[in-house]
């Protein structure tokens, strides 16, 4: 059975699985739905939406997405000299949106809304928090394989794997997108 | 102290009558076993043959028997619901105390769903997929043996409650909220609830992507979909159905979870909690569930009718169209489970419409199974007697289905043992039956003699019969109000009687089953009279009957070229069967232990978390990445088996046939 056979099989299942993944994404969203107007007297998503901040989240995200992109179109044209460069660019850009999104938790819980205040509340940090998780997974993951290429330079296998890990990052943007609209702006205009 | 231990302390080792017997009995057997394995000095064999095998076929043996063993610890759960609704009567409370009482219920629920239902079907996929569809193998191996003791795992955790805390969910088997919140379940046994179903779910769920791959992937040249066999098209719907439901279940039980450890309010009844969004969320996913336990077995029947009546299956197109009719429809009928959540009269007739369109197609399969069998030449051997005793059962079951789906008659129905009864008409009816029919069509398959037919058709008639005995009475019994989950009744009901008729039929069903365990033994003694040297007993018409029985590892020397339906039936038409070809190196997937370790980590994770014990949750978090770390490192995950290796085994298997 050739490589690319396999490949074929591999990327069919991780797609398979990003759906699976996308819909765990559907259950937080429709939670969040139901309970965002359930704020038992606390802060409503109105007064913690800080836009500039979200936007600037939102910016860096949406970039990293981009030098992922362009770090996929070097890996295909073998292009080992900028591969890399553009890797650590998105590993970066997901550490700081991280960063940001801890220290935007950290600020909330610090002025007292934490997730036991209100049911709201915990749809909010279980949602953007899910999401915050499966960054950290895709920087590892990321990570492991720059180790693999450093170890066994770009061979089709790890060029396979890159590929799956390149649409993990995009499918957490686009997710992030609907967070971004759904939490952030509709809540912020109501 | 709690830094280390958590929760767990000196009093919750076992101190009960229920916790001893339950952790002697599991001691005893593991020692027993070990012993065993000592003695006959297989270890090694035992570890390299079976523990670490990525063979479908072995890990598929493996479920069977991790679900027969979940079988015997279910229908004991069965029996003292029975027993105890039999005797606890007026000034009687019987011998379960409440609390005991709806831990059993639970538990019996959980485990027959879960471990018993779903372990059957995951090992009879695992066995026949890759044969029928002409594969070596399924799409990752790997994926398959750490989805295998992900379920092994959640079989444990559902079981050590007797060994640590002494206490199972109280819940009922869907841990309806807010009842299992911290608020009113405040101990361990709701979490031992969460982590198992987690823990297996997961397994569960890379299992259906697997196979997905495998079905759309990995068939045979020639095999189109329109040519599957029907078993094959019956489980790809329900593995669409299980990618669909199964990530459901995860995060409902993950916010469940966040509420019971981190104090959120999802589903708690104060800070804005909403009890009744949990009880959408699960049904959500419970009640396609009850469809993907139910579609393979569809499938089987398919098989097995077209098999024993000679005939080709009539309908094929109908067939799959209705399949796929009831795996749709089946997503889009959840809230009839609890039409008297107040959603308005709208809604309900929503879904109450809906509900009884699945009849619809239900009824399409079983008209093509009679068409198929009309003027067939029918062999009434053990897997058409399961099938025949299915659709009767089945559309008894259906029936009363399609009366609990009209709302006003459901909110006089609703948790009533009329339900209770239902449900257990279509499900061991329905599923269980074909599990049945599937396994003795199969067996001289798996293990190359078929099973004793005198002692299958004792088994068959207690079971029938012992079902419409124990089961007839709980229609009545709910007709008359007694509802679900009931540990207490008044005398002046007049309901003892047809309780004791009940509990005599569940001795009858478990004579049926003692008298399978039988069969099994005897037919394993007499074996050398019932040998299918031929690896075609039946008359198959399917790939899985053109190799030879057990098939070797490899599954087919070479792979089969399909040119129609039932592409075995069309080989021994036109003579291709036998035809010799040049024997060449196949590749096959090596061994691996890491989906094992993989899974015992989650094993103990969940332990750590029932039990609040967070350094050692987070060391087996960091041991289950480390392993998958390991394995995107191993390159080398495939072998080359010789294509003299492969002459050999085949030369062997062909002089087998031609010497009886």
């Amino acid at each position: 059975m050739s490589i690319k056979e396999k490949q074929e099989r591999v990327t069919l299942g991780f797609w398979i699985y990003l759906m699976t993944d996308l819909l765990i994404f559907a259950v937080l969203f429709a939670v969040y739905a139901v309970l965002k107007e359930s704020t038992y007297g606390g802060v409503t998503i109105h007064e913690i939406f800080n836009p500039p901040f979200v936007l600037v989240e939102t910016l860096i995200l949406l970039t990293s997405s981009f030098t992922c992109g362009l770090a996929m179109l070097a890996a295909h044209k073998e292009n080992k000299k900028m591969m890399v460069p553009y890797f650590l660019v998105t590993l970066f850009l997901g550490i700081v949106f991280l960063a940001m999104e801890l220290y935007e938790f950290a600020h909330l819980i610090s002025e007292g809304h934490d997730w036991t205040k209100s049911a709201f509340l915990s749809a909010f940090f279980t949602l953007t928090g899910t999401h915050g998780l499966h960054i950290l997974i895709g920087v590892i993951w990321i990570t492991i394989l720059l180790i693999h290429i450093k170890l066994r330079g770009l061979t089709p296998t790890t060029l396979g794997k890159l590929t799956l890990a390149g649409l993990f990052w995009h499918f957490l943007d686009v997710v992030w997108i609907f967070i971004f609209t759904i939490v952030y702006l509709m809540g912020g205009v109501s | 102290m709690e830094f280390i231990f958590g929760r767990l302390t000196l009093n919750s080792l076992p101190h009960e009558w229920f916790t001893i017997g339950g952790t002697g009995a599991i001691t005893m057997m593991m020692i027993g076993i070990a012993l065993f394995i000592t003695r006959i000095k297989r270890w090694k064999w035992l570890w390299n043959e079976w523990i670490t095998s990525v063979d479908p076929k072995k890990i598929g043996i493996m479920y069977m028997i991790v679900a027969s063993l979940m079988l015997v610890r279910g229908a004991m759960d069965a029996g003292m619901i029975w027993l105890q609704q039999a005797m606890s009567v007026g000034a009687s409370s019987g011998y379960l105390s409440a609390q005991h009482f709806q831990e059993v219920f639970t538990a019996h629920g959980v485990i027959m769903v879960f471990f018993v239902t779903m372990g059957f079907l995951f090992g009879l996929l695992n066995y026949m997929i890759p044969l029928q569809i002409g594969a070596r193998d399924l799409a990752s191996p790997f994926l398959n043996t750490t989805g295998f003791w992900l379920y092994v795992a959640g079989a444990i955790l559902v079981n050590l409650f007797f060994v640590f805390g002494g206490q199972f969910a109280a819940t009922g088997w869907l841990a309806i909220a807010p009842l299992s919140g911290t608020e009113f379940s405040p101990g361990v046994g709701t979490d031992y609830w969460t982590w198992s179903l987690q823990t297996s779910g997961l397994g569960t769920l890379m299992g259906g992507i697997n196979f997905i791959m495998t079905i759309l992937k990995m068939r045979a040249p020639g095999m189109t979909l329109m040519r599957m066999p029907l078993f094959t098209w019956t489980s790809l719907v329900a593995m669409c159905i299980v990618v669909t439901i199964f990530p459901i279940l995860t995060a409902t039980i993950a916010l469940l979870s966040l509420d019971r450890l981190f104090g959120m309010h999802f589903f708690t009844t104060d800070l804005g909690g909403n009890a009744m969004m949990y009880t959408n969320l699960i049904w959500m996913w419970g009640h396609p569930e009850v469809y993907v336990l139910i579609l393979p077995s569809f499938g089987i029947y398919s098989e097995v009718v077209s098999t024993f009546a000679q005939k080709k299956l009539a309908g094929y197109k109908s067939m799959v169209l209705a399949a796929f009719g009831i795996g749709s429809i089946a997503l889009v009928v959840w809230l009839h489970h609890f039409f008297t959540m107040g959603a308005g009269a709208n809604v309900n007739a929503f879904f109450g419409i809906m509900t009884t369109f699945i009849a619809i197609p239900a009824g399409v399969q079983i008209f093509n199974w009679s068409s198929t069998m009309y003027k067939g030449k029918i062999r009434f051997l053990g897997p058409m007697l399961w099938f025949l005793g299915f659709s009767g059962t089945f559309i008894f079951g259906g029936l009363t289905g399609v009366l609990l789906a009209v709302p006003p008659a459901d909110f006089q129905l609703h948790n009533s043992l009329f339900l209770v009864a239902h449900f257990h008409t279509t499900i061991i009816g329905g599923a269980l039956f074909g599990i049945f029919a599937g396994i003795t069509y199969w067996f001289p398959k798996i293990s190359g003699f078929k099973l004793d037919e005198k002692l299958g058709k004792y088994a068959f008639w207690l079971w029938i019969i012992g079902f419409f005995v124990s089961f007839t009475p709980l229609y009545i019994l709910g007709l008359m109000g007694a509802t679900r989950r009931l540990d207490h009744y008044d005398a002046s009901t007049g309901w003892q009687g047809l309780f004791i008729i009940s509990v005599i039929g569940f001795l009858i069903i478990s004579s049926g089953a003692i008298m399978q365990v039988i069969q099994i033994v005897v037919s394993i003694k007499k074996r050398n009279k019932n040998l299918d040297t031929t690896g075609d007993p039946w008359n198959g018409r399917t790939l899985e009957w053109a190799t030879s029985s057990p098939p070797p590892f490899y599954n087919f020397a070479k792979i089969p070229e399909v040119t129609s339906r039932d592409a075995f039936w069309e080989m021994k038409k036109n003579g291709t069967h036998n035809k010799k070809h040049e024997y060449k190196d196949i590749e096959m997937p090596k061994n691996t232990a890491l989906g094992l370790y993989i899974s015992g980590f989650a094993l103990v994770f969940g332990f750590a978390m029932v039990w609040h014990i967070f350094w050692l949750a987070m060391v087996c978090v960091v041991g289950g990445v480390v392993c998958m770390i390991i394995r995107t490192f191993d390159n080398e995950t495939e072998y080359v088996v010789p294509a003299a290796e492969i002459e050999r085994i085949e030369l062997r298997n062909i002089k087998q046939r031609r010497s009886t």
